[in-house]
C-alpha cells in the first residue's frame, strides 16, 4: 500500500513536469532546444508509462513503454537533430510574437482542460486518474504552439507533442489502448515523420526557407 | 476470405506499382490491379446480397449493409479513376511535368490509398479506422504534392497539418469510446472498440463520456470530411494535386471520413438518447452547404471551383445524416452515391479541359465543344447534373433532403434553397462560357479516356429516372441501421 501510494505521488510529479515541459516548449525559440525538450517530455512519458505498468502489473503496457522509449527518447529526437544539421538550420531562432499573451492563453487552456476532463476522472478507476486533465491540458498547448509557430520543423515538433498527450490520455484514462492500435498508430506516427522529413527539403528547394510565411500562394482572393 | 482479398490486393497493387511503376505498362497495370480488386468487391457484395452481413479475421473486418455499398462505390471509382488517369498522366509525362519515377510513386500510392479506404471501410474495430483514416491521409499526402511546385507543396502541407491535427482530435475522441467501452466489455477479449460489440450494448455506455467523445470525432473526422469551418485544406489540395487524385479526393475520400463520422453517431446517439449528434451534424452540415455556395462566387480556378462544391454537397449530405430517419438517411446515402459519381467525372473532364487549355484558370479555358465535343458536353452535362438538373439521381436526393426537412425542420429550408441557388447561378454562369465560347486552341495529343466521364454519368441519369429494386433495399436497410 505504502509503495503504492508512493507511485501515485510519484506518477502526479511526472504528468505535472510534463505539463511543466509543455510549457518550456510554448516560449523556446532555438529549435535545437525545443528537440532536447521533446526528447525530454519522451523521457518522461516513459517512466510514467513504466510506472503504470509497474504498479497495475500489465505485460502490455512494459511494451508500449518500450516503444516510446524507442520511438519518442531516441530514434524521432536523433533523426530531428540530424535534419537540422543537414538543412543547416541548428542555430536557427524565429521571432516569438508576444511571449506573456501565448502564456496567458496557455493557461486558459489548462484550465479549459481540466474542467473538460473532471467527468472522465471521476469516472475511471486507474491509479493515473487524475492526471487526464493534464494529458488533455498537453495536447491544447502543443496545438498552440502549431498555431502560433511560423517555421516549418517547429511545427512538426508540436505535432508530435500533441502525439505525446495523446498517448498519455491514453495510458492514464485506460491504461493504453489495445496493442494493435498503439503499434499502428506508432507505425503512422513514424511514416508521417518520414513524409515531413522529405517535404523539409523539397519545402526548402522551392522557398530557400523553411519559413512558412513563405507560403502565401493560396490565400482566397 | 473474400474480404481478404479485397484488402490485400490493392496492397499487392502497390508493392508491385513500387517495383514496376516506372515502366511503360504501369498505368495499364494500375488500371489492371483496380479491376482485379472491382472483381473481388462483386464477390464480396454477391456474398453479403445472399448470406447478409459477415464477420471475419477475430471479428475484426465486418461487411453490413451500411459498408457494403460504399466499398462497392470505393472499388467501382477507384477503377474508373485508374482508367481515366492512363491518358491524362501520360500527358502530364509529356508535357514534363512529371518524371518517370515520380510516376512510380504516382501508381504506387493511388493503390495504397485505395487500400487504406478499404481497410477504413471494412474494419470493426474503431481503432483501425483511425489508423486506416491516417494512412489514407498519409498517401494522399504525397499524391498532393507529386508536381513540387511551390503552390502543391504548400497546398499538401496545409492539408498534412490540418488534418494532422484534425485526426489527432478524432484518435482523443476515440480513446474516450474505449475509456467508457471498458466499463462495459471489459480489457479482455479485446472486444471493447469493436463496432459491432458496442452497438450492442450502446445502451450502457456513459453518456457524458460519449457526449464528450463526439465532439472530438466529429471534428476530427469531420475535417476530413471537409465540414466549414474546417474545410481550408480542401480546395488547395484539389487544385495542387494531380486531377484523378482530386476525382478520387472528392468521390471517396470524404465519404469514407463520413462514414466514419456515422458510425461514431449511431454509438453516441444510442447511448445519450437524445438528439444531440443529429443537431450537431445538422448545424455543421448547413454551414458548410451555405458557406461552399457563397464561395464558388470567388473562384477562379476550374479545380478550385468543383472543390468548394464538394464542400457544399458534403454539407448537404451531413445535414440529411442529421436529419435521421429512414427517408433522411436514404437520401443522404443515395446522394453520397451521386454525388461521389458525378463529381469524379466532372473533374476527369475538367482534367483534360484544362490540359487541352494548357491552364486551370477558368478565364482560359473556352469553347471546350469545339476542342473536343466529348470534354465539353461530359463537363456541361455532368455541372447540370451536380447542380441538381432533373432527370439526374442528385435531384431526386436532394429533392427526398428537401422535403423531409421542410417537414421536420422547418426553418432549414431557406438556407438549403440559398445554398442551392447561389451554388447554381455560379456554376451555371462559370460553365457555360467554359464549354461553349470561341477557341482555337489544338487537341490533346493523347484521345481523352471519357468513358468513365458518361459511364458515370449514364448511372447517375439511371438513378434518377428509375431505382433498381435491389439498390433501392439496400439503401432502406443501410438507413434502417444508421438512422432507424
Amino acid at each position: 500500500m505504502h509503495s503504492s501510494h508512493m507511485i501515485v505521488e510519484l506518477l502526479k510529479l511526472l504528468a505535472a513536469s510534463l505539463l511543466l515541459i509543455s510549457f518550456a516548449m510554448l516560449s523556446r525559440r532555438r529549435t535545437q532546444r525545443l528537440i532536447t525538450l521533446f526528447a525530454w517530455q519522451g523521457s518522461v512519458l516513459f517512466i510514467s508509462t513504466l510506472l503504470v505498468a509497474y504498479s497495475a502489473g500489465l505485460t502490455e503496457l512494459y511494451f508500449s513503454a518500450a516503444l516510446t522509449l524507442l520511438l519518442k527518447v531516441i530514434a524521432l529526437p536523433w533523426i530531428l537533430h540530424r535534419l537540422i544539421q543537414r538543412l543547416g538550420a541548428q542555430w536557427d531562432s524565429e521571432p516569438l510574437v508576444n511571449i506573456p499573451t501565448t502564456m496567458l492563453v496557455g493557461l486558459g487552456l489548462v484550465i479549459f482542460a481540466f474542467g473538460l476532463a473532471q467527468p472522465i476522472s471521476r469516472m475511471a478507476t486507474t491509479i493515473t486518474r487524475n492526471t487526464i486533465g493534464i494529458a488533455l491540458a498537453v495536447i491544447f498547448l502543443a496545438f498552440l504552439m502549431m498555431i502560433t509557430r511560423r517555421k516549418a520543423i517547429t511545427q512538426v515538433i508540436g505535432f508530435l507533442a500533441m502525439e505525446n498527450g495523446l498517448f498519455f490520455a491514453a495510458t492514464s484514462a485506460t491504461y493504453g489502448m489495445p496493442m494493435v492500435i498503439e503499434l499502428g498508430i506508432a507505425l503512422d506516427l513514424l511514416v508521417g515523420f518520414f513524409i515531413l522529413g522529405i517535404f523539409f527539403f523539397q519545402i526548402r528547394e522551392q522557398f530557400d526557407s523553411l519559413d512558412l510565411s513563405n507560403m502565401e500562394a493560396l490565400k482566397e482572393d | 476470405m473474400v474480404i481478404l482479398v479485397v484488402l490485400g490486393l490493392p496492397l499487392l497493387g502497390a508493392l508491385l506499382l513500387a517495383l514496376f511503376g516506372a515502366r511503360r505498362y504501369a498505368a495499364e497495370l494500375n488500371a489492371g490491379m483496380s479491376f482485379a480488386t472491382l472483381i473481388a468487391v462483386t464477390f464480396l457484395v454477391l456474398r453479403v446480397l445472399r448470406h447478409g452481413s459477415l464477420l471475419a479475421l477475430h471479428e475484426q473486418l465486418f461487411v453490413d449493409s451500411f459498408n457494403v455499398f460504399l466499398v462497392a462505390l470505393t472499388a467501382f471509382v477507384g477503377f474508373t479513376t485508374a482508367l481515366f488517369s492512363r491518358p491524362y498522366m501520360r500527358i502530364e509525362e509529356q508535357r514534363g511535368r512529371l518524371s518517370p519515377q515520380r510516376l512510380r510513386l504516382y501508381h504506387s500510392m493511388y493503390q495504397l490509398f485505395m487500400g487504406a479506404m478499404f481497410l477504413a471501410l471494412l474494419t470493426n474495430n474503431m481503432g483501425l479506422l483511425w489508423v486506416a483514416m491516417e494512412a489514407a491521409t498519409l498517401s494522399t499526402v504525397l499524391l498532393v504534392s507529386l508536381y513540387r511546385t511551390r503552390a502543391s507543396l504548400e497546398a499538401a502541407w496545409k492539408y498534412f497539418i490540418l488534418c494532422g491535427v484534425g485526426i489527432a482530435q478524432a484518435l482523443f475522441g476515440t480513446i474516450l469510446l474505449y475509456f467508457a467501452a471498458e466499463h462495459v466489455l471489459g480489457r479482455q477479449g479485446m472486444t471493447a472498440l469493436l463496432w459491432t460489440h458496442l452497438n450492442a450494448v450502446k445502451g450502457q455506455l456513459e453518456p457524458r463520456v460519449l457526449g464528450l467523445a463526439f465532439v472530438f470525432l466529429l471534428v476530427g473526422y469531420g475535417t476530413k470530411v471537409g465540414l466549414a469551418p474546417l474545410h481550408n485544406w480542401l480546395p488547395d489540395a484539389h487544385a495542387e494535386g494531380p486531377t484523378p487524385v482530386s476525382a478520387v479526393l472528392s468521390g471517396l475520400l470524404l465519404n469514407v471520413a463520413l462514414y466514419a463520422v456515422i458510425r461514431c453517431k449511431v454509438l453516441v446517439e444510442g447511448s445519450i438518447g437524445s438528439y444531440l449528434p443529429g443537431r450537431m451534424l445538422m448545424t455543421f452540415g448547413l454551414l458548410s452547404a451555405v458557406l461552399g455556395a457563397f464561395f464558388l462566387w470567388r473562384q477562379r480556378d476550374i479545380k478550385r471551383l468543383f472543390g468548394y462544391s464538394s464542400i457544399e454537397h458534403m454539407g448537404i449530405i451531413t445535414f440529411a445524416f442529421g436529419l435521421g430517419g429512414p427517408i433522411a438517411s436514404f437520401a443522404a446515402l443515395l446522394h453520397m452515391t451521386v454525388h461521389s459519381l458525378t463529381k469524379s467525372s466532372i473533374f476527369f473532364a475538367a482534367g483534360h479541359a484544362s490540359q487541352a487549355a494548357h491552364t486551370q484558370q477558368m478565364d482560359g479555358i473556352r469553347g471546350l465543344v469545339s476542342i473536343s465535343p466529348t470534354i465539353g458536353w461530359g463537363l456541361m452535362l455532368g455541372s447540370l447534373a451536380i447542380l441538381g438538373m432533373p432527370p439526374f439521381g442528385v435531384f431526386a436526393s436532394e429533392f427526398l433532403i428537401l422535403t423531409t426537412a421542410m417537414r421536420e425542420h422547418p426553418w432549414t429550408t431557406p438556407f438549403l434553397l440559398i445554398a442551392l441557388g447561389v451554388a447554381f447561378a455560379a456554376i451555371f454562369r462559370k460553365v457555360q462560357p467554359m464549354v461553349f465560347g470561341e477557341c482555337d486552341a489544338p487537341p490533346l495529343p493523347h484521345s481523352p479516356a471519357l468513358v468513365p466521364v458518361f459511364i458515370h454519368l449514364a448511372i447517375v441519369l439511371m438513378l434518377g429516372v428509375y431505382m433498381p429494386f435491389a439498390l433501392a433495399e439496400w439503401y432502406r436497410a443501410a438507413a434502417r441501421l444508421i438512422g432507424g
